[in-house]
């Protein structure tokens, strides 16, 4: 299956305010897109259709191949048709938050074994040893026994990442993961996301960090009030912007 | 003074053996209750309006009526329901005859109330984040309020609980009035038997204050056991 | 329709118990925030006694120690005094009002402690004396924060009220209730009238009270 991910048409509005105005993605096996644009554009709103967190007024999700279906409604929304599949996508699709929504009451490790376990259905001492596998790997591992309040922003949102990667995603989403984080924290996320693109792990990433989309990105799509302006490669998107906009928007976000 | 001070050795004997009984009213009604709390908080919380307002209904009625009125409704109303039926041949009878059990019935109803408000405003705090999070790894709905909605709502009105426990001890003391002998009854009914008015209140009420004290000190240890999550950063 | 002069009595007991329970609230809230060792123990003991001693204790001891001390008192002044029978209806209210003072001044001290500091200093700045700052600044803000516990405070009172009955007084709604359903047998349908005019009693304090934390809260939001 060479594209894990498939977005058709989709539209999506808040009350009166159309946020998506049919917006078509696709990624395939190993591809990491940027989407970068202004506040307002819709990135978010885009990311969390894909995984249903918000749903689509119109338009097609294909995950893996797998259409989610869904019911048109009287009032111009829709709603999934069969919870049951979304839940089961979802697993599959492992979202990593702005500000991390690591479960409070658990701690690290236990933060990485509880999806696994109770949705994937995982024993749970082969839970155990996935997580402190991913522990490692995002350079936590001496953390497990803390719990999530006991750790710097950096060190949770590299907690979050080995939550997610725990499910063995065919897709990861991040939802501006370095946004709600210190400077001096960025990095060691970012580092941590550079790592996972290079062993080509499909990531979708919605950020402000122009730089690590230009370093790290297959795709870059810019986003302006709910259409793609652009998309390309990073040297095209970011070297010579096609687009008015782009250029505004990338000569004001440069530092 | 003196005899006031040998009566006072010879009633705390009588008195301290009515203390389980206090004991026992209040955790019996305080499971009870507590377990009921869940489906009426749930239920309050319900998007469907045929659960929605009965619970907010019972909430409301709970709170807004004296719990000596439900106690005295639940034994008098029920009491006459009974005799001449078939209940009073059944086995549940000997049950029934006692205002025990119709006192922890009253408190439990009053408390699941009580509870039920303290539950729901605890779920409505819990973090939005934590619950979308479980949503995006595919949790069902079922588990998702299993396992992290309903813990963290238990630890956000823990303090409170503490404080509801406590009202509960100190309101099984209206059991007395439907012929329950835990401490306040006995103590009644020494001033009756010995025509001192004093010093069965004031020994009762010494129970009183260091069952209280224990009590705290307990739920200070369950809310500390819980919490350590909350601690300062290391 | 004696159930509506009972709810009066009710309603009377209440009111008069809250306004005692207001009083000693200010009272033990500025003494709990007082400088005097002596005075701050003497509040903490009152409110922990209170609050850790069921209603229907308190209530007994204060009616038959008030009654005693009153009737002595009584009777150095007169031997015709001796038989005095103490009124239930005050002695409840005494005893509710003494007891809702204690959680008052609970409510009163963490709403005093809640103003930001600030606004006492900006007073002191412009030169306020004490006694003004607290009529002007403190008292105020403090009702603020403090609506919510009153208001709770409020509703407690209009249940505990009920107590008054164990005293043997024969007026309020819930022994009403009794009445009606000891004389009928139908001790079910009377007592839930009662409950359903306590109900009442209720929804109408809530409503009371919804307008009065709107009212204060102008300009906060």
């Amino acid at each position: 299956m060479d594209t894990t991910l498939k977005v058709e048409d989709l539209h999506k509005k808040f009350g009166a305010v159309e946020v998506l105005k049919g917006v078509s993605l696709e990624a395939r096996t190993g591809d990491v897109i940027a989407m970068i644009g202004s506040s307002g554009s819709g990135k978010s709103t885009l990311l969390r259709c894909i995984n249903l967190l918000e749903t689509p007024n119109s338009g097609r999700v294909y995950v893996n191949g797998e259409l989610i279906r869904m019911k048109p409604l009287q009032d111009g929304t829709a709603k999934p048709e069969d919870i049951k599949q979304v839940e089961r996508i979802r697993s599959k699709l492992a979202m990593v938050f702005q500000s991390f929504n690591l479960w409070t009451h658990r701690t690290i490790l236990e933060n990485v074994i509880e999806a696994p376990i109770h949705v994937l259905g995982l024993p749970r001492k082969e839970a155990i040893e996935r997580a402190e596998i991913l522990l490692a790997k995002v350079g936590i591992a001496e953390k497990r026994n803390f719990y999530p309040n006991h750790l710097s922003g950096g060190q949770q949102q590299r907690a979050a990442i080995a939550r997610a990667l725990a499910m063995e995603p065919s897709v990861l989403l991040f939802d501006e993961p370095t946004s709600a984080l210190d400077p001096e924290l960025i990095g060691e996320v970012l580092q941590v996301m550079r790592k996972l693109a290079e062993e080509g792990r499909t990531m979708l990433v919605v950020t402000h960090e122009i730089g690590f989309a230009r370093d790290v990105a297959s795709e870059i799509v810019f986003l302006h009030k709910g259409h793609i302006e652009e998309k390309g490669p990073p040297r095209e998107v970011i070297g010579s912007p096609k687009s008015e906009r782009l250029r505004q928007f990338l000569s004001a976000t440069r530092h | 003074m003196d005899d006031s001070l040998a009566l006072f050795i010879e009633i705390v004997p009588t008195l301290l053996a009515a203390v389980p009984v206090t004991l026992v009213l209040t955790f019996l009604s305080a499971v009870i209750g507590n377990t009921l709390a869940l489906p009426v908080a749930v239920g309050s919380l319900s998007p469907h309006i045929y659960l929605r307002y009965p619970s907010l209904f019972y909430i409301f009625v709970m709170r807004g009526t004296p719990l000596l009125a439900q106690t005295y409704l639940i034994y008098y109303g029920l009491g006459e329901l009974f005799p001449g039926t078939w209940v009073q041949q059944s086995f549940l009878w000997p049950y029934l005859r006692d205002g025990f059990w119709y006192a922890i019935f009253a408190f439990s109803l009053n408390t699941a109330g009580y509870t039920g408000e303290i539950l729901r405003g605890a779920i409505l705090a819990v973090p939005k984040g934590e619950i979308e999070a479980a949503r995006a790894y595919g949790f069902s709905r079922f588990l998702i309020f299993w396992r992290v909605t309903l813990p963290r709502a238990i630890q956000i009105c823990l303090p409170t609980m503490t404080g509801e426990t406590i009202l509960l001890l100190k309101a099984t003391s209206l059991a007395s009035l439907i012929t329950v002998w835990e401490v306040m009854g006995t103590a009644r009914q020494i001033q009756k038997v010995t025509f001192r008015v004093y010093e069965p209140l004031i020994a009762a009420g010494i129970l009183y204050i260091l069952m209280v004290f224990i009590l705290t000190r307990l739920m200070m240890v369950v809310e500390q056991s819980i919490n350590r999550h909350r601690l300062a950063s290391v | 329709m004696r159930f509506v002069e009972g709810l009066v009595v009710t309603v009377e007991v209440s009111v008069a118990a809250y306004c005692i329970s207001l009083i000693l609230g200010l009272i033990g809230a500025g003494a709990k925030l007082s400088n005097s060792k002596v005075v701050r123990g003497i509040a903490d003991l009152y409110t922990t006694l209170v609050r850790a001693l069921p209603e229907l204790l308190l209530l007994l001891l204060i009616y038959f120690s008030g009654a005693d001390a009153i009737k002595f008192i009584l009777s150095l002044i007169s031997e015709d005094f001796e038989d005095f029978e103490i009124n239930t209806f005050a002695a409840a209210v005494a005893a509710l009002g003494f007891i809702g003072g204690a959680y008052m001044t609970e409510v009163m001290r963490g709403a005093i402690l809640s103003i930001p500091n600030s606004q006492i200093e900006a007073a002191k700045a412009c030169g306020m004396s004490r006694f003004l700052t607290l009529r002007r600044v403190i008292l105020p803000q403090m009702l603020r924060y403090a609506l919510p516990g009153m208001g709770n405070l409020w509703l407690s009172a209009t249940k505990d009220s009920s107590l008054i009955s164990v005293l043997g007084n024969t007026q309020d709604l819930l022994f009403m209730g009794y009445r009606a359903s000891a004389v009928t047998k139908h001790y079910g349908f009377f007592y839930s009238v009662a409950a359903i005019l306590f109900l009442a009693i209720t929804i109408i304090s809530m409503i009371v009270i919804k307008m009065l934390e709107a009212r204060v809260n102008r300009g906060y939001r």
